[in-house]
C-alpha cells in the first residue's frame, strides 16, 4: 500500500525524490481517509521558500481543515493545478495523481528525519489502536 | 423547545439528586470574594399596573421619537415598518430558539437566511452574500480585512466621506495588525477626489473603500473609483449606509465593486437605540473562500428534496480557529429575517417606488431650504435622501427655536468634520409629510430671522 521508495512524515505527508533533487509531496492514504471528501486545497505560490515542517498549504474537507507541513526545506517549483478543479484526486489517488507540490530540496540529509514505508505502516498501526 | 417552570417540589428533588442543600451551593465554583454579597437593592416587586405606570412616568420625561419631528439621518434612517414585519418575525419559532442552524430542525430559518442572501445579491449585483454581520460599520471593517487577506497588501485607502464611525471601527479592527489606513479627500462637489485617489492608490494598496450615497448624502460615481483600484490591483469595496438607495441607484457590482457591504437597518428595523442593526456583505464568486460570517446554502437531502444548510463552514472560527476568515461566529438572524419579510412584502416595484418617494421628498426639502436667504447647499453633487445645508451661524444657536417647535433639524457635522463649519446634515424619507417638510422650512426661516444679532455675526 505505501510505496517503498517514498519517505513519510509523522504528520502523514509523503515525499518521493525525483531527478535533480526534486521532491514530490502529498498526503498519505491514511490522512485522506481521516479527512473525508476533500473539497478544496490551498496551494502555495511557486517560488515560496519553505523550512522543514513549515505549513505549505491547507487541505479542506467537508468537516475539517488540515495544515500540510513540508517534509523538507526547499523551494516550491511546481504545484498541482489539477487540484483546483479536482480536489478529490487526493482521495482517489493520494500517492500518485493527488500529489500537491514539488520542492527543490535544499538538504537531502533532512530525509533521514523521515520514516520508511515499513516504519510508517507500523506508526499508523499504533495510532489506529 | 417548550419551557415549563419548576415547582418547589421539583427543585427539592433536583437538589437531592445533585447533593446540595441550598441553591447557593450551585455557585461554589465562583470565588467568594467576587460574588455579590446579599440581595440586589432594587425596589419592588411591583404589580403589573404599577410597573406600567412607573415606565409611563419615566417616558413622559423623555422626548421619544414619536413626539418629535426628526430629520436625523447619518447612518440610521426613519422608515415606515409595515405591521406584517412585526407579526411574522414575532412568531415563537423565530424568536425563541438560540442559534437554530441544525438543518434537521431549522429549515424555516435557514430558508429565510438563504432568501435574505439572495435579495442582497440582487440588490448589490454581486454573486454571493453572507447571512449578515452586526452592522454596517463592522461590515466595512470585515471587508477591509478580507481584502488584505486576498491581496496580501498592507495599505487601505478610505474615503474621507465614508461614515466617521465606520472609519473609526475600521481603525479599531486594523489596530496592531500592520495595516496602513489612508484617507482620500472629497471635492467641492462632495465626492471622492479622483485625482488624489489615483495618486494614493499603488501596488501596495489592498482596497479602496467608498460609500455611496456618502456621509453627506451625495451620490458617488463608483465606476471611475473602481477603475482606479482595479488598475493597481486593489479591490473595490462599496459601502452603503442607506440600503434603500440600492433600489434606485446603480448596483455596486455593475459599477465594478469586488465587495459590497453596508447597513440594512432601513429594511424593516426600527431606529431603537442605535441597534440592533443589520450588516450585509456580498462579493464576487472568486472571493468566496475569504468571506467572513455564516453562509446558508441550498442542497438536496438523501431523498432528493431541496433543503438548506450552513455551508463553507471550514472558513469559520470553530473549525479553522486562528486562521478563520473572521472571529465572528454569529449573524443578525432575526434582523435579517425582518429585512427579508420587509423586502418580500414591498417587492421589486414597491421598493423602487419607496426609494423614489425618499428621493423626491429630500430633493424638494433641499430646494426649498436653499431658497432661504443666508442658507446654501454645501455640496453640488446629486443626493438621495439626505443633504448638507450650510448655515450662517452655528446650528446650536438655533436649537432653542427648533426645540420649541419639537423639531430636530439634522446632524451637526462640525464635530466630525471641523472644516464643515455650521453645517447640518438633513434627511427626509417617506415618513415625512409635505406639511412637515414645509414646517421645517418655515421654522428654519423664522429661526434665522429671529435669532439675536450679536456684533460680528450676520
Amino acid at each position: 500500500m505505501y510505496p517503498n521508495d517514498y519517505y513519510y512524515s509523522q504528520d502523514h505527508e509523503w515525499i518521493k525524490v525525483e531527478d535533480g533533487q526534486i521532491g514530490v509531496v502529498g498526503i498519505t492514504d491514511f490522512a485522506q481517509k481521516q479527512l473525508g471528501d476533500v473539497v478544496y486545497v490551498e496551494l502555495p505560490e511557486v517560488g515560496t521558500q519553505l523550512e522543514f515542517h513549515q505549513t505549505l498549504g491547507v487541505v479542506e474537507s467537508v468537516k475539517a481543515v488540515s495544515d500540510i507541513y513540508s517534509p523538507v526545506s526547499g523551494e516550491v517549483v511546481e504545484v498541482n493545478q489539477a487540484l483546483n478543479d479536482n480536489p478529490e484526486l487526493i482521495n482517489e489517488d493520494p500517492h500518485g495523481q493527488g500529489w500537491i507540490v514539488k520542492i527543490k530540496i535544499k538538504d537531502e540529509s533532512e530525509l533521514q528525519k523521515l520514516m520508511s514505508a515499513t516504519e510508517y505502516e507500523k506508526y499508523i498501526e499504533g495510532i489506529e489502536e | 423547545m417548550k419551557y415549563i417552570s419548576l415547582s418547589t417540589q421539583d427543585i427539592k428533588e433536583m437538589m437531592k439528586v445533585i447533593g446540595i442543600d441550598h441553591l447557593d451551593d450551585l455557585f461554589t465554583t465562583i470565588p467568594e470574594k467576587i460574588r455579590y454579597p446579599g440581595a440586589l437593592k432594587i425596589p419592588g416587586p411591583f404589580s403589573e399596573p404599577e410597573l406600567v405606570q412607573l415606565f409611563q412616568e419615566m417616558a413622559e420625561h423623555q422626548n421619544s421619537y414619536a413626539s418629535l419631528t426628526s430629520f436625523l439621518g447619518g447612518g440610521a434612517y426613519p422608515h415606515f415598518i409595515p405591521a406584517v414585519v412585526d407579526y411574522v418575525s414575532s412568531r415563537g419559532e423565530f424568536v425563541s430558539p438560540y442559534t437554530p442552524y441544525q438543518p434537521e430542525v431549522s429549515q424555516g430559518t435557514l430558508q429565510a437566511i438563504f432568501e435574505f442572501q439572495t435579495l442582497i445579491c440582487q440588490l448589490t449585483g454581486l454573486d454571493m452574500a453572507n447571512a449578515s454581520l452586526y452592522d454596517g460599520a463592522s461590515g466595512a471593517a470585515e471587508a477591509v480585512l478580507m481584502a488584505s487577506r486576498i491581496t496580501r497588501r498592507p495599505k487601505v485607502v478610505l474615503a474621507a466621506s465614508l461614515h466617521p464611525q465606520y472609519r473609526q471601527t475600521i481603525r479599531t479592527y486594523c489596530r496592531n495588525i500592520g495595516l496602513i489606513l489612508e484617507e482620500v479627500a472629497f471635492t467641492e462637489e462632495g465626492r471622492v477626489d479622483l485625482e488624489s485617489l489615483d495618486k494614493l492608490v499603488d501596488n501596495q494598496t489592498a482596497a479602496v473603500v467608498v460609500q455611496s450615497p456618502n456621509y453627506f448624502g451625495v451620490v458617488e460615481e463608483w465606476a471611475p473609483v473602481f477603475q482606479i483600484s482595479r488598475q493597481k490591483g486593489a479591490l473595490g469595496i462599496a459601502v452603503i449606509a442607506e440600503a434603500l438607495s440600492l433600489a434606485l441607484l446603480q448596483p455596486p457590482g455593475e459599477a465594478g465593486a469586488d465587495i459590497a457591504t453596508g447597513e440594512g437597518q432601513s429594511f424593516g428595523l426600527p431606529l431603537a437605540y442605535g441597534g440592533p442593526y443589520l450588516g450585509f456583505m456580498a462579493c464576487r464568486q472568486e472571493f468566496i473562500r475569504q468571506f467572513p460570517g455564516r453562509i446558508a446554502g441550498e442542497t438536496i437531502d438523501v431523498e432528493g428534496r431541496r433543503g438548506y444548510v450552513l455551508t463553507l463552514s471550514t472558513r469559520e472560527q470553530h473549525i479553522r480557529r486562528e486562521k478563520a476568515t473572521s472571529n465572528i461566529c454569529t449573524n443578525q438572524a432575526w434582523c435579517a429575517l425582518r429585512a427579508t419579510i420587509y423586502l418580500e412584502l414591498l417587492g421589486r416595484r414597491g421598493l423602487r417606488e419607496l426609494a423614489l418617494h425618499n428621493f423626491y421628498k429630500a430633493n424638494y426639502l433641499r430646494e426649498e431650504l436653499s431658497k432661504i436667504p443666508g442658507l446654501s447647499l454645501k455640496f453640488k453633487g446629486p443626493v438621495f435622501n439626505e443633504f448638507v445645508l450650510q448655515l450662517p451661524v452655528a446650528p446650536s444657536q438655533l436649537e432653542p427655536y427648533f426645540r420649541e417647535k419639537k423639531i430636530i433639524p439634522g446632524v451637526k457635522l462640525e464635530e466630525d468634520y471641523p472644516q464643515l463649519k455650521n453645517c447640518l446634515l438633513i434627511c427626509a424619507t417617506e415618513v415625512h409629510s409635505k406639511d412637515q417638510l414645509d414646517k421645517l422650512v418655515e421654522v428654519m426661516a423664522a429661526a434665522l430671522d429671529h435669532r439675536p444679532k450679536k456684533g460680528g455675526q450676520s
